[in-house]
């Protein structure tokens, strides 16, 4: 990029040439036809998708977990109760198994804006820049070094310093989103930079860090995300407690964690419905391209709300639009709710633009996400009502719900982000960097495809790995409080099986 | 608001730049010489076959690992702050070098991680090998990777600066391991750590003989400067009395040296760069850095936080010193 004229031609002729010589190249030259690549734009978008999909997982299973550990390790410290002591040894191992596998896929995070995004990195780096390190050398190191002391240092610290490490550990989870957040934040609503030339390439200058921080969506985005980790951990230890209890209804420990985790619901499911509406008007006012693609909104005008939505055909599913939908819709409420308060708001459609997200997966995860939002609330309240008669543990049928829904909360989270990412396209910094002006020129769609196929492969490992690990912790525990194995419901896979015996 | 607080066409001092160059080797520095010893334990691990031995060394890794692979984000975290261009042509250019490397510690990371969850020979001896097979391709491939950013695309010194990491993992980690376990082991773990010593210090200077014989990225007269020089011979002394000391039984002098290799390595890489930053394309470190907005900015809120992290550092090694016990891993 340094190089200029003619020298810069024959270097990259150069380098091309060299490039060719590697094997997968190689490869794709002798068996043409037999291997076909993806391009490396489509490669990367799909590489960071899915390891940023594997990798938060991880990182909201640390956020959401926080506010156990601490609670457990506070009561065990100070009330010596065996149960507390119980569900702390338990979810403090869940955690550190969740933070390895954290750290392991966090690392290629750090690295792909480079590896890929070069552009990206290089465009948005006085911005971007601070916060990750931020986030690594103030949130990541304190988790890490606190763990270790969390896990191994039981016997080896005070008391008060025990609690402390599990605080600081929380807080370091609750961080480490921050940081990241605010960089995400700031590519939905970029702010306090201007555009400057720098070694011949547009880049951001950063003019205001305080403007370029606290962008409008950093609270938004901040506030659903934390929710969102915490229901999801509310669902999954809800969902190991109600099968462990459902196996031994008299497992002390076990039915104190099925309340606490189902209390943690109550409080935070309906709020995130809430939440999430203001989000949507927020949205609508600062992305409204995103936000009629979530609406599936093409003709600018008045807008109904479709509070529910079916495909009339299988096109439906790739092309979501009025016409091929059934939907039960509210007449101008769309305009109603995106203005706060004009029935007959315009709201700008799809049409007006050049180039738009894919409308489907943007409008049907929405859909998904919402409507699963809707299942956490009925199912917290199912669970409020069975706790104030006093048989939250004897209904079967809510405890083998919980178990049910015991992935669901992540399916929420996850199909929320598609709905952010992939509704921001075609851009990666909103209205200043298309994605394609942020791909790596110098990669080639072989070892884009390579590197996919090999993230792809390990992470799926990864995943049904760590439902092992899962598996494993509950068996052993079911065993040290006395179950007998097989005894009704099956486990035979990564996942319970929720079997209709009993 | 800010303009009041942080100067903003100016850097706190005139040599901001070049402390941020500092700093982002630091990290890196950091990062060798404390995983590197992590990494060093899982090659010397692969010459146990005493499931007692191999818990014990599991055990020294247990607790602190972690915390130490965290410096691999901060070197690349700040490398993006302060350098963007750097840190987005060094990945780029390297893309399947830099990709194996996170690749490798993703298995490093999770093989003794999964092999205490079950208790079945066939379950370990895969998991030992991730673990085994992760700790030789992460230093092979970062220090490849960083033969690429001081050398470009010259096969045989970066095919070098990967096997050096590699010798000078095993150094530190037959070290920490000795300060940390009984004599007859340690005894046991000096043998390897003085052989590979020795090929460190060979593998330095044949590397360096390349450079000056080939002149690759004109890095030759870098080479024959006198810092360059020094830290070479200061290599050699401190290898050498390390290895003396080690005969000796002299663990943790042993360990005291052994990780000022990494270091002094480190210290060569900084002088190999400066004052360019990216020789590959003859970037130099005051092209490549942030506008003073940002770097201050950074300094202001990175730097205490950096003080911070090290004192808990200390923290954690002082909680977990002296000899390794307990049996195995429980991470």
């Amino acid at each position: 990029m340094l190089q200029s004229g003619n020298r810069g031609a024959t270097h990259k002729l150069l380098c091309r040439s060299v490039r060719s010589m590697s094997p997968i190249t190689l490869l794709g030259a002798i068996v043409p036809g037999l291997v076909t690549f993806l391009s490396p734009e489509l490669a990367s978008r799909m590489q960071f998708g899915w390891t940023i999909s594997v990798h938060i997982i991880f990182a909201s299973l640390s956020i959401g977990l926080a506010p156990f550990i601490i609670y457990f390790t506070w009561k065990d410290v100070r009330t010596n109760e065996r149960r507390y002591a119980r569900l702390r040894s338990f979810w403090v191992k869940v955690f550190a198994a969740g933070f390895v596998m954290g750290t392991v896929t966090g690392i290629p995070m750090s690295f792909q804006f480079g590896t890929n995004f070069p552009q990206f990195a290089e465009v948005a780096g006085e911005l971007i820049g601070g916060p990750l390190a931020f986030e690594a050398k103030m949130a990541f190191f304190l988790e890490a070094v606190f763990l270790g002391v969390l896990l191994y240092g039981r016997d080896r610290v005070k008391d008060r310093t025990y609690i402390i490490s599990s605080v600081l550990v929380g807080f370091g989870a609750w961080l480490s989103g921050f940081w990241i957040l605010i960089v995400n934040a700031w590519m939905q609503t970029p702010r306090g930079y201007e555009m400057v030339t720098r070694n011949g390439m547009e880049i951001a200058k950063l003019t205001d860090p305080f403007a370029a921080f606290f962008t409008p969506r950093m609270p938004w985005m901040y506030v659903h995300m934390m929710n969102a980790s915490v229901i999801s951990v509310a669902l999954l230890v809800a969902g190991v407690s109600a099968y462990i209890v459902w196996k031994k209804p008299d497992a002390e420990a076990w039915n104190t964690a099925l309340k606490l985790a189902v209390v943690l619901l109550i409080a935070s499911a309906p709020f995130q419905a809430i939440h999430g509406d203001a989000y949507g008007r927020h949205v609508e006012d600062t992305q409204p391209q995103k936000f009629a693609a979530m609406e599936a909104h093409y003709e600018t005008g008045q807008a109904d709300l479709h509070l529910l939505a079916f495909p009339k055909s299988p096109e439906a599913l790739t092309d979501p639009r009025a016409e091929n939908l059934v939907t039960v819709s509210l007449p101008a409420v769309g305009s109603f709710l995106a203005s706060g308060g004009d029935f007959d708001a315009e709201v700008i459609g799809l049409n007006e633009y050049e180039e738009n997200p894919p409308v489907a997966l943007v409008f049907w995860s929405f859909r998904f996400m919402v409507g699963l939002g809707f299942l956490f609330i009925g199912l917290a309240l199912w669970g409020g009502f069975l706790m104030y008669r006093g048989r939250l543990a004897d209904s079967t049928r809510y405890l083998k719900a919980m178990i049910a829904a015991s992935p669901f909360g992540y399916a929420a989270l996850l199909t929320g982000w598609y709905v952010t990412e992939i509704g921001r396209q075609p851009w990666v910094i909103q209205g200043e960097l298309k994605t394609s002006e942020a791909v790596s020129s110098t990669l080639t769609g072989a070892e884009a495809t390579l590197t996919l196929v090999a993230f792809v492969v390990l992470y799926v490992g990864l995943m049904l790995t760590a439902l092992y690990i899962l598996k494993w912790l509950v068996r052993e525990e079911l065993r040290s409080l006395g179950v007998r194995e097989s005894s009704g419901g099956r486990w035979h896979g990564p996942i319970p099986w929720v079997s209709s015996d009993d | 608001m800010t303009d009041t607080l942080l100067p903003v066409d100016a850097y706190l001092v005139e040599s901001l730049p070049e402390i941020w160059f500092g700093a982002v080797l630091f990290a890196l520095g950091m990062y060798v010489v404390l995983d590197g010893f992590d990494f060093g334990i899982g090659m010397l691990y692969a010459t146990r076959t005493d499931e007692r031995e191999r818990e014990t060394f599991l055990a020294a890794f247990g607790p602190v690992w972690d915390a130490n692979e965290v410096w691999v984000v901060a070197f690349g975290t700040m490398l993006l702050a302060a350098f963007p261009r750097v840190y987005s042509r060094l990945l780029a250019d390297n893309y399947l070098l830099a990709l194996g490397f996170v690749v490798a510690l993703v298995f490093r990371g999770l093989g003794p991680e999964l092999r205490e969850q079950r208790d079945d020979e066939r379950w370990k001896r895969y998991t030992d090998y991730a673990f085994i097979g992760g700790s030789v391709f992460a230093p092979l491939l970062l220090g490849m990777l960083a033969g690429r950013w001081l050398f470009g695309e010259a096969t045989l010194p970066v095919a070098l600066t990967g096997v050096g990491l590699v010798a000078v993992s095993i150094v530190t980690g037959a070290a920490f391991l000795a300060a940390k376990t009984e004599p007859g082991l340690a005894s046991e773990l000096r043998a390897y750590g003085i052989g590979a010593t020795v090929a460190y210090l060979g593998g330095v200077v044949v590397l360096l003989g390349t450079v000056v014989l080939t002149d690759v990225g004109g890095a030759a007269d870098a080479v024959l400067s006198l810092p360059v020089a020094a830290v070479v011979a200061l290599s050699v002394a401190v290898g050498l009395s390390g290895s003396v000391l080690a005969r000796r039984g002299r663990y943790r002098a042993w360990l005291a040296s052994a990780l000022s290799l990494p270091t002094l390595l480190t210290i060569l890489v900084a002088i190999l760069l400066y004052p360019t930053i990216y020789p590959p394309t003859g970037l130099l470190i005051r092209e490549a850095v942030v506008s003073p907005l940002a770097l201050n900015l950074v300094t202001v809120l990175g730097f205490p936080v950096l003080l911070l992290v090290l004192w808990y550092f200390k923290f954690l090694y002082g909680v977990f010193s002296g000899p390794i016990e307990g049996e195995g891993y429980e991470g």
